[in-house]
């Protein structure tokens, strides 16, 4: 018999719904099957599938529970995100940054004292037209053409670091140090990286593979993330996009990010 | 001819084994770095390239002016430079080579750079950059062979080599052309975002590399029985004068189209550099030496009594090599990642096991650069018996 690496991977993800119904795994990724009884059980033989994936933030709904960081910890829990405890070797793939930094642009002398210091959710936007991987000398980085996520090979990444130099947005990070001691806890399902390459936010490819929402969307109390389909008129974004005044960083670059903030 | 590289004198031999030395010290620095991570390095999350890349861009502006020689040489048949082109491209050789070491050195994943080979991805200019070094490097081993062969044998140059040299004559400019365009194509970084990056990386470069070349050409003169003659000393100072000038000149178009336009993310790096952000102003003293080092290398050299006067030569010599090392091997690289891109101010200075494993590289050009120097004195040696 022969397995080629798509049927394999299908296999595997196959075993893996078996241990999906289980109430632990339920419990992980957050998902209530009593609430929505007719979603299908993650596999990869229903992917969750756009040709412009987005996101919009509202920034309002983020703002007003302080202090919570079930995003990030969702994120950089699925993801083996290490945490070195130091800024130096820091490695992140969701953060936040005060709202002055994350929209230098938009602030101003007289601007609400609130928002000049929101914490402001800040990742990968993801862009139309990425400047990393323009840069990239291996093509590690590369926007997938059938959905816009730009992606990453850290088996292919010789540690450059360019395209952290080209993003105008601080989303990469590097790897300064073997990251592995210092991942809380190991999720074995994904995988970990090697000292010496650069990796980012990869919008959960691997979870839209098999079905399911970025984690820092299901993880967020607020509702205040929400991913979908830009080209799809009916979906949830652009429903968004239609009905507020969003804003995303940096435009003028002429990058496209595709993160889009209600303030 | 490589054989003439392994036969010297006792102080020769204690001069090449000191340089190993050095190196084999910086090794071990280097297995340290490469079993812990680049994290042993001063560089972060907001400043990501540092002293090695800086390093880097500066060596190929000392490769790329080896052209300041060969030009006048094969192109306008000036004869003065007859002694000392060979000395220029094999300065360059070991420019380059250097400058593959510092980004083999600055690499995550140093064994996976044949990836860069193995997917070749024109939309970089990392790839262009790689190939336009590698190209230079072949052509001036293939030129410098073939020459110092000929010379050898006291027979002209073979005819197919001519097309060669003139070849590297665009070729040097490239190299530093393409290095520019790693920076000056990032619209994350305002303060490289400057179309006078690649001008002015030349002009520093044909100031710097003269300067550098008139130093080695009076060592030589000192420990060997080399002579250049006073006349391309004094040809090689007046292009340094005049790059020097070009490069000032760019400089301060630089500050006016910055301080002027009084845009913020473009006037914040130079505010660091030279007067430093939220208290943290590291390099603002290492900026004002480099720019009053500049100003004094300019008056040495514009005057021609000084410029004439070997002392003082040799001081402008120093003090254009020290303004344009500071300015280019540390302001312009750090410069552009303080602040990052979201307005933060973080710090860099490279650390120890950093210093030590640059210094190693720096060492192996040396070596180069004696080994070299050393076979064309031999053959010379030869040809005068």
């Amino acid at each position: 018999m022969k397995i080629d690496r798509r049927k394999f991977i299908k296999f595997t993800g196959l075993t893996t719904v078996g241990l999906a119904g289980t109430p632990i795994v339920r419990a992980l990724t957050g998902e209530d099957s009593l609430l929505t009884p007719a979603k299908p059980a993650p596999s990869l033989d229903n992917p969750l599938t756009a040709k412009r994936w987005a996101m919009v933030i509202d920034l309002r709904k983020c703002i007003s529970k302080e202090g919570c960081t079930a995003c990030i910890d969702a994120c950089h829990l699925t993801h083996n995100v290490p945490d070195f405890g130091n800024p130096k070797d820091e490695v992140k793939w969701i953060w936040k940054e005060s709202f002055e930094h994350a929209f230098q642009e938009q602030e101003h002398e007289y601007i609400d004292e609130k928002l000049k210091n929101a914490p402001t959710l800040v990742f990968c936007n993801h862009c139309d037209n990425p400047p990393c991987v323009r840069v990239c000398p291996t093509q590690a980085t590369w926007k997938r053409e059938k959905d816009g996520v730009v992606m990453m090979d850290w088996h292919r990444c010789i540690g450059c670091r360019y395209c952290v130099v080209a993003c105008p947005y601080g989303s990469r990070s590097f790897n300064w140090r073997n990251p592995r001691p210092f991942i809380k806890k190991l999720q074995p399902d994904f995988p970990t990286r090697s000292r010496g390459v650069v990796e980012k936010c990869t919008f959960c490819e691997e979870r839209l593979a098999r079905g399911l929402m970025p984690a820092c969307v299901e993880a967020c109390p607020e509702k205040a993330l929400v991913f979908g389909d830009l080209e799809n008129p009916e979906s949830e974004v652009r429903e968004l996009l239609k009905n507020n005044y969003t804003i995303r960083r940096k435009p003028a670059l002429g990058t496209q990010p595709e993160i889009y903030y209600i303030i | 001819m490589l054989e003439k590289a392994l036969k010297g004198t006792k102080a020769y031999w204690i001069w090449v084994i000191s340089v190993m030395a050095v190196m084999g010290i910086a090794f071990l620095f280097y297995l340290k770095q490469y079993h812990y991570g680049l994290g042993i390095t001063g560089l972060s999350r907001d400043v990501t390239w540092g002293f090695y890349i800086a390093q880097f861009t500066f060596l190929v502006g000392v490769a790329a002016s080896a052209v300041m020689v060969v030009l006048p040489y094969y192109l306008h048949n000036f004869k003065a430079f007859g002694k000392i082109t060979i000395l220029g491209e094999f300065l360059a050789i070991a420019s380059v080579i250097m400058c593959m070491t510092f980004i083999f050195v600055d690499m995550g994943q140093p064994f996976r750079i044949v990836n860069v080979f193995l997917h070749p991805s024109p939309s970089s200019l990392m790839f262009w950059d790689t190939l336009a070094l590698g190209g230079y490097l072949v052509l001036n081993v293939i030129i410098s062979r073939v020459v110092l062969d000929a010379e050898r044998k006291s027979i002209p140059p073979p005819g197919w080599i001519k097309p060669i040299i003139i070849l590297s004559i665009p070729w040097a400019i490239s190299i530093h052309t393409v290095t520019a365009f790693l920076y000056a194509g990032l619209a994350a970084r305002p303060f490289w975002l400057t179309a006078v990056l690649a001008p002015r990386f030349l002009a520093s470069a044909f100031s710097s590399g003269p300067a550098l070349l008139i130093l080695l050409c009076l060592l030589l003169r000192k420990f060997t029985k080399f002579d250049p003659g006073k006349e391309p000393i004094q040809k090689l100072a007046l292009i340094a004068t005049y790059a020097m000038a070009a490069n000032v000149f760019f400089v301060l178009m630089e500050f006016f189209t910055a301080l002027y336009s009084d845009i913020p993310e473009h006037v914040m790096h130079f505010q660091y550099l030279f007067l430093g952000l939220e208290g943290k102003a590291t390099l603002a003293p290492w900026m004002w030496a480099s720019e009053i080092l500049a100003l004094l290398a300019l008056v040495l050299l514009l005057n021609p009594k000084t410029r004439r006067r070997e002392g003082t030569l040799v001081l402008a010599c120093i003090t254009v090599f020290i303004s344009i090392w500071i300015d280019k091997g540390m302001g312009m690289v750090i410069g552009g990642f303080v602040p990052n891109p979201l307005g933060n101010v973080t710090e860099y200075a490279p650390t120890f096991p950093e210093l030590m494993i640059s210094l190693g590289v720096y060492a192996m050009g040396i070596l180069i650069v004696t080994g070299l120097y050393k076979i064309v004195l031999s053959v010379r040696g030869e040809v005068r018996a």
